[in-house]
């Protein structure tokens, strides 16, 4: 079981069982964390083929239908599922394709966070001397302020818009990356089989990326997940506070500023987009909490 | 009247009997030793008196008497007690047994408070007296000291110092030595002998050296696999075991000496969850095993000088009463 | 125990430092002239310029602007406000204790709350009160804040009108400002009524503001104590025929407490960007919506000081969940 091959690519070895099913089989037994991928999937398509699914536009304005409620309460109709908002949007058209909007926004920051914050991480494992003091230093600095706070800083520097949103968010997780790949690195580093990687001559570079890095996966993999999460709300806690996604994109924060003054008359445009945001935050940390289990028992408790 | 009668006592975990109609008595001033292998069920029985047992654990018996109070039908409130005061318990691992956030006078004073309702400097007063009874030097300065600034063997001598607070009638010792410098285990083991004496105390001793039983003990009972399987007094189990168990630990042990009981002379282990055969449980152990053995399981007979749960009981040479 | 702190404080300058030098460096990225975004679209002529850059020092090195920066801001000079003309230091320092009233109490609602809720979940573990509680925590610490104060407010100010929707106490009363938590200052007035009003509007931001902090204060005791619970010395305590809530909330509760103490600590972060949030939802006036008008007004100097002054708050505070966790683990406080 233990020595099932984890540090030897699995497709030169066909005939071990697959690590990806080996994955699924203890990932399973968590059903919260299932149920929770399986929404995911859902959103990633519901996403991609957004313009094919949405009943409307997303910006069309429906001018004889300015705040319809939705279909199932008193006055709605089946022509706007989830009801319109104060111009006349289709509520439901919106948050598809703003799903598009957030899996970008999420997706694209951990990778800009991710590369850089792994490779930042395995450099100052490498190197424990003044370089990797000096990286270690400036995460603590960045770590010293809250995500949120360090995110609205950047923006305020850089101005609001989605793509300095993206590149805030980025630069806001990077510390925990980097913090992680040290961490792991820094225990794989003593292990033999590095050691004796390190004997046959393999260069700093490839010690790096093709011996270290692969077996400090597990936890990365995790982060991401959780990083993914935090992406999707702090963007949209930005366009909440006007420094996000600008109107008319349908961000779902954004789509929850203008929101702000139908409390009294209009919940449906509250209500829908905060479930948007929660569901999907809340599905993608169950799938942390599971993927953390499944991937590395070791890390259970933290 | 014996101090404590239990009758029966068994405790489950799921469909696993950890502890299975476990029976004895222990006199006031007596010192009972309990034997056996890990895994044997001892701890279980003391922590199942104790109600110490949470779920999914279940304990039950026919009956759990103690100085006179029924145990078995008390309320936890009433329980509770009787449990601190006058029935004691110490472990074996004494320094993880300290709560390492309060110091050891907190501790102790806990137990003078809550049942002697001592408090302030009475009850300092008598912590005091406490740490001198366990022999502990400059017993004031220790009040203040936290657990981890305590060796293990002046740990084990603050829960003792504890155990016997409110001069309980009855002391659990279960493997108080174990985890012990050998030099400091003799000593342990001379404190609370000394101190069983001079309040009358009755003593269970849990361990696995039968050099302790044989030096201190005035009775002892055998168990196996969750169950009694002999019972004796001292002198006697020495040297005529009726229990081809009991007779398998003594030969296992050179010359009676120290050391844990690794039983040389029984090949295979004691029977887990799921491998417990249906007649004896040492049958597929015992080298003198008949079909009966296999098939039937034996009840507690009487012998000579106690009780041994086998069919063919040893006789006074040593071999099965078949033959 | 004092070396304990200065090896503690040893740590921290550093980072202080390092806070100064972003929070200089912050004002520098901006892109384009700070004199030009300050005039704004007005014509501007050369020597109001020239006088300008040197009015705030912008003609200097860099090294020099960061050194006078330094030195001025440990006299508690931040530079003023290019809207209000006022030392950002002293607008910072009036809208404190609006933060900090709100934050203690969210902080209160999240610690009573959560400990309650994390202890009752390990103590009943595996049972349906546990997965309840530990679901809603989890469903908690995915909450956007945000949109959680609008569904309070809909629920509770719309539908129910048990509570005010905004601000911190109701216009009628005029209540001059001593400490400048509005608690106690509402008592010492002695105005009728205006105690009650100040409590009211206090109720909802709080549990806004608390809700992250609830979860994961939640989560941390309830891991913290199943770990306790299976500790030998919680089975002595038990021995000694203590009563179940004793042994719980003495003897586990005590040691499961100091990871909690060190997760407390950490949600002053969380606290300071949800009160960002929070603030803006209801109203409040406090450095969060400060930071934000100061952010829509392009008012950088305040901008730039706020930042560096919570910065500084949460890096004191996490320095004092240092010395109280030394506190109450006797173990980290003898080592070494």
């Amino acid at each position: 079981m233990a020595e099932s091959a984890k540090p030897v690519p699995a497709d030169l070895l066909p005939a071990y069982p697959s690590p990806l099913r080996e994955f699924w089989l203890s990932f399973r037994v968590n059903r919260g964390a299932t149920v929770a991928l399986f929404y995911f999937i859902l959103l990633v398509v519901a996403a991609l083929f957004a313009p094919l699914i949405a009943p409307h536009l997303p910006a069309e304005q429906f001018r004889d239908a300015l705040l319809a409620p939705p279909a199932w309460s008193e006055g709605g109709s089946w022509q706007f599922i989830l009801g319109t908002d104060e111009v006349g949007r289709d509520i439901l058209s919106r948050l598809l394709h703003g799903a598009r909007l957030s899996l970008m926004i999420g997706s694209v920051s951990v990778l800009l966070s991710l590369i850089p914050g792994v490779a930042l991480g395995l450099v100052a494992a490498f190197y424990p001397g003044a370089v990797g003091t000096a990286i270690m230093r400036v995460m603590d600095i960045m770590l010293a302020l809250p995500s949120l706070l360090l995110a609205i800083a950047i923006v305020a520097v850089l101005g609001p818009g989605l793509g300095n949103t993206v590149l805030a968010i980025a630069i806001v997780g990077l510390p925990s990356y980097v913090r992680l790949a040290r961490g792991s690195a820094m225990t794989e580093l003593h292990r033999d089989y590095v050691v004796a990687s390190r004997l046959a001559g393999a260069s700093q570079l490839r010690l790096m990326f093709n011996t270290v890095l692969p077996n400090c996966m597990a936890p990365l993999i995790v982060q991401a997940t959780l990083g993914f999460s935090s992406a999707i709300l702090d963007a949209a806690a930005l366009g909440f506070l006007g420094l996000g996604a600008p109107p008319p994109l349908p961000e779902w924060g954004t789509m929850l500023a203008t929101a702000r003054d139908y409390i009294q008359s209009a919940w449906w445009v509250v209500t829908m987009p905060g479930l948007a945001i929660l569901i999907t935050v809340l599905a993608l940390n169950l799938m942390g909490d599971g993927l953390r289990d499944a991937l590395d028992p070791k890390l259970k408790k933290g | 009247m014996s101090l404590l009668h239990i009758q029966n006592l068994s405790v489950s975990f799921g469909a696993f009997r950890a502890v299975n109609h476990v029976s004895f008595d222990v006199n006031r001033g007596e010192i009972l030793g309990i034997v056996g292998e890990s895994g044997s069920g001892k701890s279980v029985t003391m922590l199942a008196l104790m109600g110490l047992i949470d779920a999914p654990g279940v304990v039950s018996a026919d009956a759990l008497g103690f100085d006179g109070q029924d145990l078995l039908h008390a309320s936890n409130a009433q329980k509770r007690k009787i449990i601190g005061r006058d029935v004691a318990m110490i472990f074996q691992d004494a320094l993880s047994s300290l709560n390492p956030a309060y110091t050891v006078g907190a501790q102790l004073m806990e137990t003078l408070k809550l049942h002697l309702k001592l408090s302030g400097a009475a009850a300092k007063k008598r912590a005091l007296d406490l740490l001198d009874m366990v022999e502990i030097p400059d017993a004031r300065a220790r009040l203040a000291a936290y657990p981890h600034q305590l060796s293990g063997g002046m740990s084990q001598r603050v829960m003792i110092a504890m155990a016997i607070a409110c001069n309980p009638k009855l002391l659990i010792a279960d493997e108080p030595t174990t985890a012990l410098d050998v030099t400091v285990q003799a000593q342990i083991m001379a404190l609370l002998v000394n101190l069983q004496k001079q309040n009358d105390m009755g003593l269970i001793l849990i361990t696995h050296d039968l050099a302790v039983i044989a030096e201190v003990a005035h009775r002892v009972a055998v168990m196996y696999a969750g169950e009694v399987v002999e019972t004796s007094p001292v002198p006697d189990i020495f040297n005529t075991p009726r229990h081809p168990y009991t007779q398998a630990l003594l030969t296992s042990i050179p010359e009676h000496s120290k050391g844990a009981a690794r039983l040389a002379t029984l090949p295979g282990v004691v029977p887990g969850q799921y491998d417990r055969p249906r007649g004896c449980l040492l049958s597929p152990r015992c080298p003198y095993v008949q079909p009966r053995c296999v098939d039937e399981h034996p009840d507690l007979y009487t012998t000579p000088g106690g009780t041994a749960r086998c069919f063919f009981a040893l006789d006074d040479g040593g071999r099965p009463s078949h033959g | 125990m004092f070396t304990f702190i200065l090896r503690r404080l040893a740590v921290v300058i550093p980072t202080f430092l390092g806070i100064t030098l972003l929070a200089f460096a912050l004002i520098h990225m901006i892109p384009g002239d700070p004199v030009l975004i300050m005039v704004g679209e007005r014509k501007l002529d050369p020597e109001f310029y020239k006088a300008a850059m040197a009015r705030l020092g912008l003609d200097q090195p860099l090294y020099l602007q960061y050194w006078h920066y330094l030195t001025g801001m440990l006299h508690g000079d931040l530079g003023q406000s290019i809207v209000t003309q006022e030392p950002v230091m002293s607008e910072f320092l009036k809208l404190f204790p609006a933060t900090l009233e709100l934050s203690i109490c969210a902080m209160l609602f999240a610690t009573v709350f959560g400990l309650a809720a994390g202890i009752v979940a390990a103590t009943r573990r595996g049972t349906v009160l546990d997965h309840t509680v530990m679901g809603a925590a989890l469903t908690g610490y995915s909450m956007p804040i945000f949109w959680w104060g609008l569904i309070l407010i809909i629920f509770f100010s719309v539908n129910l009108g048990w509570t005010p929707v905004s601000g911190r106490i109701d216009l009628q009363y005029d209540i001059a400002p001593r400490t400048g938590l509005m608690l106690i200052d509402t008592l010492l007035s002695g105005e009728e009524g205006a105690f009650k009003s100040a409590v009211m509007h206090l109720i909802l931001p709080s549990i806004v503001l608390g809700t992250i902090p609830l979860a994961v204060i939640a989560r941390m005791t309830r891991s913290s104590m199943l770990e306790v619970l299976r500790e030998d010395y919680i089975r002595t305590a038990r021995a000694k025929g203590l009563s179940r809530t004793r042994v719980v909330l003495v003897h586990a509760l005590r040691n499961a407490l100091m990871p909690v103490v060190t997760v407390i600590g950490l949600q002053v972060g969380t606290l300071l960007a949800g009160a960002v949030l929070t603030e803006t939802i209801f109203s409040w006036p406090g450095i969060g919506k400060w930071l934000i008008d100061s952010i829509s007004r392009r008012d950088y100097p305040v901008v730039q000081g706020g930042i560096l002054l919570v910065a500084t708050l949460i890096i004191v505070v996490n320095l004092l969940v240092d010395v109280l966790y030394g506190v109450i683990n006797p173990r980290i406080r003898h080592a070494r």
